[in-house]
């Protein structure tokens, strides 16, 4: 999948859907790999619901943490408008990971704005290759909600310049030390991902 | 299934998992991990009387924080984490700090070290005092603050320049370029040609460790203090780092020379001479400093000048084109610079926001190009280097990016549900015809926001105080009936907003103070603070009485008014009643914050659908657990028409503060676990607005 020197990703989403973490979990395993990497966050005020984004930089030598509008191989969304409103960041041709879950804020609530119908779909007409995973929906499945960043993961995991092997270990490395109990079900969460993004592959194709 | 259900159910996991991810509580797990391991770490005195602590056993890594392990190993560190490891490794004995976006993950990781004391102060100036006093002992000192921090600090900088220090001291300037968390954009460069003192700029995690432990030989070499300066870019970009050893110091304890730390108009007019010559030394030293070099490159077309994060830009941008790296950036070394200019047809500095090595080259008589082509404002990016520079190199215009930039609607950081915060604003949106209010920084500032719109002004720490008494004072006659409101958090009025109540008090100010005590420092991701009752690795410590304090500062008795701000109806009546009282008067509503572990949440409340009325009074509230579920259009006896709001409660986000019940006219909004009719009665019905 390296066509470049480097794959540049995009993570976006909304305070705490887990986009450090996801992102963290990418610049580790690509430094598992032997890569270089560096991973920059723009975190603002992300603990009262604003918009996350990182930023991680894979390669063989990697100097600017930073991607820029247009430069990006691949986003990961964690939320559909979040998608939306990153879409720009990608590069002619790259690819975007959607998770279709809705979370309109407050200002939607109250009536001030509104939620676009068709998220998916604009950035589709523009011409970006977007592939739609309902993790909420995996995640609810597979019996617990917070699931939802391991099958992201899971769901990008087939377009990383390493085996997605070495990306569920870091996962599964990360759920060992500190929640073992969730081992299990956050490799299957990452399985299943997987295979939803492949889904959603072929129906692109 | 119903799509509106599933957002639902997703906000239930949104909201789990804004508890579960905060970062400083995963530091303060691991710093107390770290200290629980303590055995593990021997103890002794050396011949010396020092104390020496050697790691005895294992590896440091399985302490958990990377930041802790042992030298030789290649780990993935923030700015940040590699700055606070420079500092442990440099020998470092004492760190202070006041939190601040980007900085303050510096001394959260720093308080994982047991060899060092770390704290934090109430403000930076005194943070920089507490730093100058251990260099006095002798010892290495450090301290970190965000950029607007350096402004409160700088009484204590420009003055300790003169005498110089003793035991290193170092201090770490975080600018928010891009305004991420900051209300300006200022240029921490500045304070070394201002203060006379180097300044260092690292660009990544690795040169941000390196540079914070040379800093303090540097600073003890010439006397002076050194300011390492990053940006947002290295703060919290994380990257590989190779870790190093500490060295071990001994502390000559404090030297008394009056001559030299009295620093009074005689001392100090002996003094400045040698300020003047440590400068003349230091302009030397940057001329062969290796921490400024030239990385060669072909295409001699262009040589460029940059530092900090600019330099990695630079190169990933124009891998061909020779670059001059400032890593010592001040003094600036314009002897190297004019010998690279030499070897290139055109030399270019990139820097971001202000000119300042530019226009210090060019006052040396070196031609120079910079701001006429690149940004003033805003990030450095390789994106933006390539579109201002690559016309120069003979590059095509560069092409419009692919896909247009889209804002489907702004998502502005909101007040969490159960925030004490968003009660106090409740009742002030309320009053907003009768009151002007005048902000300060912290989360409440959010109250500026929807749905309260409740604060007219917010400019900086503890300024909310001496702009409601110049808005009080310098009142016009339009403005006669207008009550005067300042708004302030517990750690931002201790930080610099005691000064400013007791001038509102001293002059009779006709100003209602309202301190927002939640026990922590929230903004920056909930530090305890002198009102929280425990310091830096959660030991208890005093707590600040805030009655007690304002009283002393002279606010008489009867106008201290102690409220909880999830009690509405009485917040109401108490706040309405200090506003028509022309005098000064102090209103502390006490809850802790929602993040705090002080903070214990109660059975959750609900909407019984068939008694909401749609009136939406609940979302004036501003609880992100209140959503709308459905709309309705009504046309009014009068004839306007109207939008009706069906509300639901999320049970999981709802920690059962209650503020919605009382807001709620008909009573709809009940406890989650009882929803039979008879049990509604007991709900409080009081409604604030009413």
């Amino acid at each position: 999948m390296l066509r470049s020197q480097t794959l540049d990703i995009f993570v976006c989403g909304v305070g705490g859907q887990g986009v450090m973490t996801a992102a963290d979990v990418l610049a580790q395993a690509a430094i598992a790999h032997g890569y270089d990497c560096k991973k920059s966050e723009i975190a603002g005020l992300s603990q009262r619901g604003g918009v996350v984004t990182s930023q991680v930089r894979i390669g063989p030598h990697i100097e600017s943490p930073v991607i820029g509008p247009g430069c990006a191989d691949l986003l990961l969304a964690f939320e559909l408008a979040e998608a939306l409103r990153a879409a720009h960041q990608l590069k002619s041709g790259g690819i975007a990971m959607v998770n279709t879950i809705r979370l309109p804020p407050p200002v939607v609530s109250l009536g001030l704005y509104r939620y676009p119908d068709d998220p998916l779909g604009q950035m589709r007409a523009a011409g970006i290759r977007a592939y739609d995973i309902d993790a909420g929906a995996i995640a609810r499945e597979l019996g617990d909600l917070r699931l939802v960043n391991s099958v992201m993961l899971g769901a990008v995991a087939d377009f990383l310049p390493f085996p997605a092997a070495d990306l569920e270990a870091q996962l599964i490395e990360r759920f060992r030390t500190r929640k073992p109990a969730l081992l299990d079900q956050n490799r299957r969460a990452f399985a299943a991902g997987r295979q939803a993004a492949r889904a959603s592959r072929i129906l692109a194709a | 299934m119903d799509p509106g259900i599933f957002d639902f159910f997703v906000r239930i996991f949104t909201f789990f998992q804004l508890f579960c991810t905060n970062n400083s509580a995963f530091l303060l797990q691991n710093c107390m991990k770290f200290l629980r391991q303590q055995p593990r770490i021997r103890r002794g005195l050396t011949s010396e009387g020092r104390m020496v602590q050697t790691a005895i056993s294992g590896s440091a890594t399985d302490v958990g924080h990377p930041a802790l392990a042992r030298a030789g190993e290649r780990v993935l560190l923030s700015g940040n984490e590699a700055i606070a490891r420079g500092v442990w490794e440099a020998g470092a004995r004492l760190a202070a700090a006041y939190p601040g976006t980007p900085s303050t993950e510096i001394l959260e990781t720093l308080s994982l070290f047991p060899e060092l004391y770390a704290q934090w102060s109430v403000n930076e100036k005194v943070a920089l005092e507490v730093a100058i006093g251990a260099s006095l002992t002798g010892a290495r000192a450090f301290c970190a603050m965000k950029q607007v921090g350096m402004n409160v600090a700088s009484d204590a900088l420009m003055t300790i320049t003169i005498p110089g220090v003793a035991g290193g001291l170092v201090i770490a300037i975080a600018d928010d370029i891009g305004l991420s968390s900051s209300q300006n954009e200022q240029d921490s460069r500045y304070w070394g040609r201002f203060a006379h003192v180097p300044i260092l700029e690292p660009a990544d995690s690795q040169e941000a460790l390196e540079m914070a432990r040379y800093a303090f030989e540097l600073s003890e070499a010439h006397a002076t203090p050194v300011i390492l300066r990053c940006t947002t870019r290295v703060c919290h970009v994380k990257a590989r780092v190779t870790l190093g050893e500490r060295v071990a110091r001994d502390t000559p304890g404090f030297r008394r020379d009056p001559a030299r730390w009295v620093v009074n108009p005689i001392n100090a007019q002996r003094q400045l001479p040698l300020q003047a010559e440590r400068d003349r030394q230091l302009s030397l030293v940057t001329e062969t400093s290796a921490l400024n070099f030239v990385t060669r490159g072909p295409d001699r077309r262009i040589g460029i000048v940059a530092s900090g994060p600019a330099y990695l830009h630079v190169r990933d941008a124009f891998p061909n084109v020779p670059v001059l790296k400032l890593g010592l950036s001040y003094p600036v070394p314009l002897g190297l610079v004019a010998r690279f200019a030499a070897e290139v047809d055109e030399l270019v500095v990139v820097e971001e926001t202000e000119p300042l090595l530019e226009q210090a080259i060019r006052a040396a008589g070196i031609r120079a190009r910079g701001k006429d082509l690149l940004p003033s404002l805003g990030e450095l990016t390789p994106e933006v280097l390539r579109r201002a520079l690559g016309p120069l190199l003979g590059e095509p215009a560069a092409s419009p990016f692919p896909y247009p930039a889209v804002t489907p609607f702004p998502r502005p950081p909101t007040l969490c549900a159960a925030c004490p915060h968003s009660g106090m604003y409740y009742v002030l949106a309320r009053l907003k015809k009768k009151v002007f209010i005048s902000g300060d920084i912290g989360c409440y500032a959010l109250g500026a926001g929807p749905p309260w719109n409740a604060l007219d002004t917010v400019v900086a720490m503890g300024a909310s105080m001496g702009i409601a008494l110049g808005l009080d004072k310098a009142r016009s006659a339009a403005d006669r009936s207008k009550s005067i409101v300042a708004v302030i958090g517990d750690s931002t009025f201790l930080h610099m907003g005691m000064q400013g109540l007791i001038d509102i008090v001293y002059h009779q100010g006709n100003v209602t103070v309202i301190i927002l005590d939640n026990r922590t420092t929230a903004m920056t991701g909930g530090q305890d603070n002198a009102s929280s009752g425990r310091g830096l690795r959660k030991e208890d410590a005093p707590r600040v009485s805030f009655p007690q304090l304002v009283a002393a500062l002279g606010v008489r008795p009867e106008r201290i008014r102690v409220v909880d701000p999830y009690q509405l109806p009485v917040l109401a009546r108490t706040v309405r009643e200090e506003t028509e009282i022309p005098e000064p008067s102090v209103v502390i509503a006490e809850r802790p914050c929602v993040l705090s572990d002080f903070y214990h949440a109660t059975p959750p409340y609900r909407v019984v659908e068939e008694d909401c009325t749609g009136c939406g009074n609940c979302l004036n509230v501003g609880c992100p657990a209140i959503q709308v579920i459905r709309t309705e259009q009504k046309v009014l006896k009068t004839g306007t028409a109207t939008e009706l709001k069906f509300t639901v409660i999320d049970p999981v986000a709802c920690t059962g503060c209650g503020m919605c019940v009382a807001s709620c006219g008909p009573k709809a909004i009940v406890a989650a676990a009882a929803v039979q009719a008879d049990t509604r009665a007991a709900v409080p019905s009081a409604c604030a607005t009413c």
